[in-house]
């Protein structure tokens, strides 16, 4: 295999896996559940796209790669939706996220009055 | 080498995620952490395909990335509306 794409996509595995390691570590550390999406939404991006375009690289143009790219569009299309269904379960769920900000802090409680009225 | 490097990698983030479902004060930290990990072993199970020289391996890894999401809708419209088969009633967000 040529000597620059070897290098190339040991580099975006790399990358990936610091990426998802950063994920992992802002899942532990974050404080607030909507906070602590912003960490899956990094793994389920960054991580998974740049682990699995350095194994594309290193699987060349066969079946391998197809199969690659499959499942990374699906999990590109399907991981905001599972994240939007998330957060509305949340928020149905009388879960609201923590905000220092006034204006932030007027959104979140007109949103818990709709909520409640819908109930 | 390198592939098992990055197996590794990925076993200590899925060990992280498995922490947060565990201490997860409410149910959707857990539902968040268990997607996390099913993304994870998505990622897993392609690397040991390679790991073993195996590329057939990813035929698993996209039946896992299918079930994991799934999982995941069915689980939050359970826990949102007590009912898999509810409509959106004319909510503009829809339905999950």
């Amino acid at each position: 295999m040529d000597v620059f794409v070897d290098g190339f996509s040991w580099v975006m595995i790399v990358g990936g896996l610091c990426f998802c390691l950063i994920g992992g570590y802002g899942l532990i550390t974050l404080k607030d559940m909507y906070a602590r999406l912003h960490a899956a939404s990094l793994i389920d991006t960054l991580g998974v796209g740049l682990v699995f375009v350095g194994l594309m690289m290193q699987a060349g143009f066969t079946l391998a790669t197809a199969k690659l790219l499959l499942i990374l569009l699906f999990i590109f299309f399907t991981s905001p939706t599972s994240t939007h269904a998330l957060t509305r379960a949340a928020i149905n769920g009388n879960t609201f996220p923590t905000v220092d900000d006034p204006d932030a802090r007027a959104v979140v409680e007109a949103t818990k009055t709709t909520v409640e009225q819908k109930s | 080498m390198m592939f098992t490097v990055a197996a590794v990698g990925v076993v200590v983030t899925m060990a992280l995620a498995l922490a947060r479902a565990l201490i997860g004060p409410d149910i959707f930290n857990r539902i968040m952490s268990v997607n996390v990990f099913g993304t994870l072993s998505v990622m897993l199970i392609a690397i040991y395909g390679f790991i073993d020289g195996r590329p057939e391996f990813l035929d698993l890894a996209m039946v896992y990335a299918l079930i994991n999401f799934i999982g995941t809708i069915a689980v939050t419209k359970y826990v949102t509306f007590a009912d898999m088969g509810h409509g959106d009633d004319g909510d503009p967000a829809g339905d999950i």
